[in-house]
């Protein structure tokens, strides 16, 4: 199938505004990786939740999506801190096997409570927030994406200045590095890894507020982000920053142009063939550290 | 250690005996009152990607028993109540199966329901074991009338029926109007549903003058449908045949008008979705002109209005599953009154030979020959100015089809 270059550069530059939002998935789970040296099997649900906390928010209040993304980030950063501090922190008694389990029955928990709560119905915001578009050139773009890509890429840069410039980024670098030097030097490491783990959770409320305006909610949609999510922290390499913003970028491409040229039942074989060939072939990832 | 988890379990088990023994003591007693209820098993997926269409199903069949119970039962049973014991289909297949297994330990006459191709296929595979009687809904996918099972009926039309009386509606349809459409896209979920319906189109389609450009899969869920959209974009064609189930139909009308597809014709067949209120209400603007030859109730008879305004009471949108299913559970009450009795073997041949009229289907007198009700048909219809008409057949069309189309 011959399709004009029009349409290919369409389908990249699509590719690449939703790839944005992957990276944010991506830069949460990578953050919580590189620092906490753990994967959070509950990345996905938390996700969901935000959705859910989104959904609610513009339904029942009536307030734009994108309004939302500062208190619900502070909401979230909150969650996150005490579910790690008080919760995920104390039950792992220090075992990293420990917080494998603890968050895949999170996860498992949480899933069902929304499940119980609001049923495997799909809902959509009401009103037609998906439905603006900007003629760029020849293409049109949904103007959703194009805001999404600027916040995720606002996203990005604050957080890589916080880590880069701040004494807090300074701090969780130090444990990220050296867990028990960091301590002896007088950083609360247990503090450290709750913030850690609260930026991963505020990453995921932006997403939400971003993914909402164009796409639908139910107890299981974050699934499909986190697997890509993941593949997306190993392209970039694990736990590293400007890694999960390319990775995710790069994925959302080769998903984009995978389905326009395979069709999208096979289109998202592209994704998991890269997978496959950076654990073959480039096992640290593109910016990450050798192991 | 041992002792202390023992005991509560002992005590839990001497409990359970004792609440046991008393029910079966006590229930003698109560049921003696009045004839002993029918048991009628209803299964639909109300938790999954699907729950949408099995919390639709399952208001049509609860609203038909209530209509039965409140009209004396089963009077050839001594005037027995309908009881209903719901089973979730939870989406998928392997847990339809588990929930016939229950179904058959409670005892239930017969079983109505499924929705989706791949649930009535396995669900009514697993409840032939039983010889126990099953009523698909909706499944349209004719492997489930094919396989032989005595056990199992279908009341609406099936893959076959629909793909040609959508062809032969699209063609008068076409041909009425100075034949403006001839080249398709098709895309269709990649299911049994999807993909068979996509198959039999890309048959049937050429022969009789249609040109298809390309037929275009997706799965279910998705994600973003705008590769689709793209595509349809540069292939440019008359009209687009979609087959999908809700969700991914919404995002695809909504992505093809924001950016501004607007082939001369959407001419879904089977659609989850055009067909469906909640579309029409929550985006006006993608459904509007959009065509489906789909299941529908029959809009001349007295009791599809009626229960039309109690799905508005309870706040349902409407949809074809409310009176497929308020249809199919009476069929059974219908075969149960003629075959006086539970007994698996007499219900099934009660079924066999049903006649039965009292429904609200466009169908005429029901008649099973393999299983297949051989009157039943789909019609077509139009997203109009925020509302679903009928424009095909002529007989009850309750509006006049606009092709091509113009927003």
């Amino acid at each position: 199938m011959n399709y004009p270059p029009a349409i290919i550069a369409e389908a990249a530059v699509n590719g690449l505004l939703t790839g944005s939002v992957y990276a944010l998935v991506a830069l949460g789970l990578t953050l919580v990786y590189g620092v906490l040296h753990i994967i959070n099997f509950a990345h996905g649900v938390l996700l969901t939740c935000a959705m859910f906390a989104v959904w609610g928010l513009v339904t029942f209040t009536g307030i734009s999506p994108y309004a939302a993304i500062l208190p619900l980030a502070a909401v979230f950063f909150g969650l996150g801190y005490l579910l790690q501090r008080y919760l995920i922190g104390p039950a792992s008694h220090g075992d990293d096997g420990n917080i494998l389990l603890i968050t895949l029955g999170l996860s498992i928990a949480i899933e069902n409570a929304l499940l119980a709560a609001f049923h495997g119905d799909t809902r959509n915001i009401p009103g037609d927030f998906g439905f603006e578009v900007a003629p760029v050139g020849p293409m049109m773009i949904s103007q959703p994406k194009m805001i999404a890509f600027a916040a995720s890429l606002i996203v990005a840069l604050l957080l890589w200045l916080l880590l880069a410039r701040t004494d807090t980024g300074r701090a969780i670098r130090a444990v990220a590095k050296e867990k028990l030097g960091a301590g002896l030097m007088g950083v609360s490491v247990g503090h450290i890894f709750g913030i850690t783990f609260g930026l991963g959770c505020a990453c995921l409320a932006v997403a939400a507020c971003l993914l909402i305006p164009s796409f639908y909610v139910n107890p299981r949609v974050g699934n499909a982000f986190v697997l890509v999510a993941f593949t997306i922290v190993v392209l970039g390499g694990m736990g590293s920053v400007p890694g999960a913003l390319c990775g995710g970028l790069f994925i959302g491409m080769v998903e984009s142009l995978g389905g326009l040229f395979l069709g999208d039942s096979l289109g998202q074989l592209g994704i998991f063939v890269i997978f496959i060939l950076v654990l073959l072939f480039r096992p640290a990832g593109l910016f990450g550290a050798r192991a | 250690m041992t002792s202390r988890i023992m005991l509560p379990a002992m005590s839990r088990r001497a409990l359970l005996g004792t609440s046991a023994a008393a029910a079966a003591l006590g229930m003698p007693a109560i049921l003696r009152a009045q004839a002993a209820p029918v048991k009628l098993g209803i299964l639909q997926p109300i938790t999954g990607a699907l729950a949408q269409d099995g919390e639709l199903g399952r208001f049509g069949a609860t609203t038909a028993i209530e209509e039965i119970n409140a009209a004396g039962g089963i009077k050839s049973l001594g005037g027995a109540k309908i009881e209903m014991v719901f089973a979730d289909a939870r989406s998928n297949p392997e847990a339809a199966t588990q929930e016939v297994e229950r179904l058959q330990s409670e005892g239930v006459a017969a079983i109505v329901g499924g929705f989706a191709s791949p649930i009535c296929l396995a669900a009514s595979q697993a409840a032939a074991r039983y010889n126990l009687a099953y009523v698909v809904d909706v499944g349209v996918t004719d492997a489930i009338i094919t396989r032989g099972l005595t056990n199992t009926f279908r009341f609406a039309p099936g893959l076959a029926i629909v793909t040609k009386t959508a062809i032969d509606n699209l063609l008068a349809l076409n041909d009425s109007n100075g034949k403006p459409a001839r080249t398709v896209v098709l895309v269709h979920e990649d299911g049994l549903f999807g993909a068979g319906l996509a198959k039999l189109m890309q048959t049937e389609l050429p022969k009789n003058g249609f040109e298809i450009l390309e037929t275009i899969p997706h799965p279910t869920p998705s994600r973003d449908m705008s590769n689709v959209a793209l595509r349809i974009r540069a292939l440019k064609p008359d009209l687009v045949i979609p087959s999908s189930y809700y969700g991914e139909f919404v995002l695809l009308a909504r992505t093809m008008q924001q950016q501004r597809i607007r082939p001369k014709g959407i001419y879904s067949v089977l659609n989850g979705a055009a067909s469906n209120f909640r579309f029409v209400k929550e985006f006006p603007e993608a459904a509007n002109g959009v065509m489906d030859c789909n299941h529908w109730a029959d809009p001349r008879k007295p009791a599809t209005a009626e229960l039309r305004k109690k799905a508005d009471a309870a706040g349902l949108a409407w949809a074809y599953n409310i009176p497929l299913n308020y249809s199919c559970v009476k069929l059974v009450a219908d075969a149960l009154e003629r075959a006086g009795s539970k007994d698996r073997e007499k219900v099934i041949a009660a079924l066999a030979s049903s006649n039965f009229a009292g429904h609200i289907m466009p169908y005429g007198e029901t008649r099973f020959v393999n299983g297949q009700n051989q009157g039943a048909q789909p019609v077509n219809l139009q997203v109009q100015g925020n509302d679903i008409k009928v424009i095909f057949p002529v007989a009850f069309a309750d509006a006049k089809p606009r092709f091509p189309f113009k927003a």
